[in-house]
């Protein structure tokens, strides 16, 4: 087998290869949501002031983070048959890409809630706003600013990840090219399309991405961004 | 079959999954560390073209994901005229891939050094080898250390995914123990916890350990 | 006042007459369309001491920066010891200076920065040997022979195995002075070398600085915001305003009898202020 591009191939697999990029954008969109809930319920748990409580999510998280990714998945997925509970390729996978990456965002947003100065908090306790005007209206607005650019890169991160889904079978992008690559005995064309269609995705949506940083810097009257 | 068991019974097995798992860590860490530093410095040139070709490097590594990487340098790579065990290409896949983070890791590390700095070396006459060897890179690299923690943990977590190219790395075995056991809980379980000790247990601490060492030897600590 | 100014300057070596030590012809530094300096030209003797004030944005701290080659000159020519520093000859033709010509002219200017700029990662001592040994190929031993001799001239022997974490800022900035003059230059460039220290600390700076003008040889520049300093040790003030030289003359005539406008302007405004 040597190497030859086929054209006439590349033209057949592509619908198959556009339908499995359109899973990987909506397992990553999905997966950033499931992420980002979660991920500030692991930042506020961690703020409780409650300290076994602290601890315990701390550990959590970092358990979460320091460990591989396709383990997790392959964990949730088969772990939950093992006592009766089976679950779909495409919840497992969310379940498990999700969690990984509220450990992530729980670190941005304990990052940025960290950086806004004790003066910010003392002010507000001085003018004697409610806890809600204190977030709404003067903390929230300096912490989101700090936390896009933490919260882009894992958006981004997210989506470079999902190839991992293949492995329990969700049908996205890394899974339809091994099916044709294995239903075909040709790996140089889905592999390097593949390749190709996630340059083609992350590198504008990372441009995309800072646009709509200093964008929001901008709307919040912080300077013009970088 | 009690957990206890389930340890006799594969632990050795889980042990050399471990040793296969740290050596390909080692190997493509040094692998990173190299391109990293090349392709950081070069991203600093002053030579246009020097850049651009850095910049390729990172943004293509950075924009695509690593297990699409391994697959093309396992699969299709040999078409080239390049055959690679899986070995090999777990370790260029993900030594390549962590590079080009290190990278950018390298550039930042060189740029925090204040402009003050290059200007004293000037003013005391160093050579543009000297400066960056004797001036930036000493303090760079302190600066660069935490961050380097994050990608090598990152780095631990990529080599997962060379048993995907059936490289008997320690997620390969849990794999292969879930299969013939289907005690899904331990198999996995066991391994995440192995992974989580690497992390934290080994490469935090050695972290941690090198961070107090340089500064300490810069009068910091 | 203005004869007992006259007679500490009178300590220092006279100037001497012939080639100047630094030349400035038509020298124009612009960034954008800003210009920073406007065709400057400025002579300094060998063994001369003159102090720059003016204020700020007034283009000072460029003249000392192109001439430790920190920045380019954008026009004009600027002569180190009767050579051109920005450019060299080459088969008869001038053209931009290589790295080696540069370093072969730097190596006849040393600079005192407001930051200091000390490397942290190295002690006192091995701040004022690094270069000595690893530029100028000097053995160690000598280098570190050297290195205790002008940290004792500075007052901070006690102090050379000291990281500059460890030091207050006047203490860096005499090693940063000890660190330059190890460099042997004939040039010494002092960048508002004061301003960034604690008012308690600048004095045990312009003391040193005072020893170096009364007891040795060298040429000094000297952007200075200290005018009583500039009036005690120069032996020319000059006030630039707007990128170019108002006003300059020995510190007697210079500040006790301003020709220019601008110059009383500023001198009132800074000895009101101080």
């Amino acid at each position: 087998m040597a190497f030859h591009w086929r054209w006439d191939f590349t033209w057949d697999i592509l619908p198959q290869l556009a339908m499995g990029a359109l899973n990987t954008l909506l397992a990553a969109v999905l997966g950033y949501l499931i992420a980002m809930v979660i991920g500030l319920g692991f930042a506020l748990l961690q703020r409780t002031g409650i300290w076994t409580l602290n601890r315990l999510v701390r550990e959590v998280v970092e358990f979460i983070r320091s460990t591989p990714l396709v383990l997790q998945i392959f964990f949730v997925f088969y772990v939950g048959p093992q006592f009766g509970l089976t679950l779909m390729p495409w919840t497992a996978g969310m379940i498990a890409i999700g969690l990984h990456y509220a450990s992530y965002l729980s670190e941005v947003y304990r990052g940025a809630l960290d950086a806004i100065p004790r003066g910010q908090w003392e002010a507000c306790r001085a003018l004697n706003l409610s806890p809600q005007r204190t977030y709404a209206g003067v903390i929230l607005p300096q912490a989101v600013p700090a936390a896009l650019p933490g919260m882009g890169n894992y958006l981004i991160g997210i989506f470079k990840d999902t190839p991992m889904l293949s492995v329990i079978g969700v049908a996205e992008l890394m899974h339809t090219a091994n099916a044709i690559g294995g239903n075909n005995y040709r790996y140089l064309e889905p592999y390097t399309l593949v390749g190709l269609i996630f340059l083609l995705i992350s590198l504008p949506a990372a441009f995309g991405i800072r646009r709509f940083e200093s964008w929001v810097r901008r709307a919040l009257g912080m300077g013009r961004g970088h | 079959m009690s957990y206890l068991e389930f340890l006799e019974e594969f632990g050795a097995r889980y042990l050399d999954g471990s040793l296969i798992t740290l050596i390909q860590a080692v190997c493509s860490s040094i692998l990173a560390i190299a391109i990293a530093a090349t392709m950081g410095l070069m991203r600093l040139s002053h030579l246009w073209g020097v850049r651009a070709i850095a910049t390729c490097y990172v943004e293509f590594f950075r924009g695509t994901s690593l297990l699409v990487q391994l697959y093309w340098i396992y699969y299709v790579l040999p078409l080239f005229g390049v055959p690679l065990d899986n070995f090999t290409a777990g370790i260029l896949g993900v030594g390549m891939n962590l590079g080009a983070y290190g990278a950018e890791l390298v550039r930042g590390g060189i740029q925090s050094v204040p402009r003050g700095q290059y200007e004293a070396a000037i003013a005391l006459n160093m050579s543009p080898i000297g400066r960056m060897r004797r001036v930036i890179m000493p303090q760079a690299i302190l600066n660069m250390l935490p961050p380097w923690g994050t990608l090598l943990i990152e780095l631990l977590k990529g080599t997962a995914l060379v048993s995907l190219i059936s490289v008997a790395d320690l997620m390969f075995e849990a794999k292969q123990i879930n299969g013939s056991t289907y005690l899904s809980a331990q198999a996995f379980g066991t391994a995440l916890v192995i992974y989580y000790i690497m992390a934290r247990l080994i490469i935090t601490p050695l972290m941690r350990w090198s961070e107090t060492l340089l500064s300490r030897r810069m009068g910091r600590a | 006042m203005t004869v007992a100014i006259d007679k500490d300057a009178a300590a220092a070596p006279a100037p001497t007459a012939g080639q100047p030590m630094v030349r400035f012809e038509k020298v124009t530094k612009r960034y954008g369309n800003l210009v920073v300096l406007d065709q400057l030209d400025l002579d300094v003797a060998p063994n001369e001491i003159v102090s720059i004030i003016g204020p700020s944005g007034s283009g000072k701290t460029t003249v000392l920066r192109m001439l430790m080659t920190l920045e380019e000159i954008n026009d004009g020519v600027i002569y180190v010891d009767g050579e051109p520093l920005t450019h060299m000859q080459r088969g008869g033709k001038l053209m931009r200076a290589d790295q080696r010509h540069l370093r072969r002219l730097r190596a006849n200017i040393g600079m005192v920065f407001q930051h200091f700029n000390l490397f942290p990662h190295m002690t006192a001592l091995g701040n004022c040997i690094e270069a000595p040994v690893h530029v100028l190929g000097m053995p160690k031993a000598e280098a570190v022979q050297r290195a205790e001799e002008l940290l004792e001239m500075v007052g901070l022997k006690d102090k050379m195995h000291q990281h500059p974490s460890r030091l207050s800022g006047g203490q860096q900035q005499r090693v940063a002075i000890a660190r330059a003059l190890a460099m042997r230059p004939k040039v010494l460039l002092f960048d508002e070398v004061t301003s960034a220290l604690d008012p308690e600390v600048i004095g045990e700076v312009l003391n040193v600085i005072r020893d170096l003008a009364t007891q040795h040889s060298l040429t000094m520049l000297m952007v200075t915001h200290q005018m009583g300093f500039a009036k005690e040790i120069s032996h020319r003030v000059c006030f630039f305003y707007e990128g170019k030289i108002a006003e300059q003359g020995p510190p007697g005539e210079l500040f006790g009898n301003p020709q220019n406008e601008r110059t009383r302007q500023f001198l009132s405004a800074v000895l009101d202020a101080g």
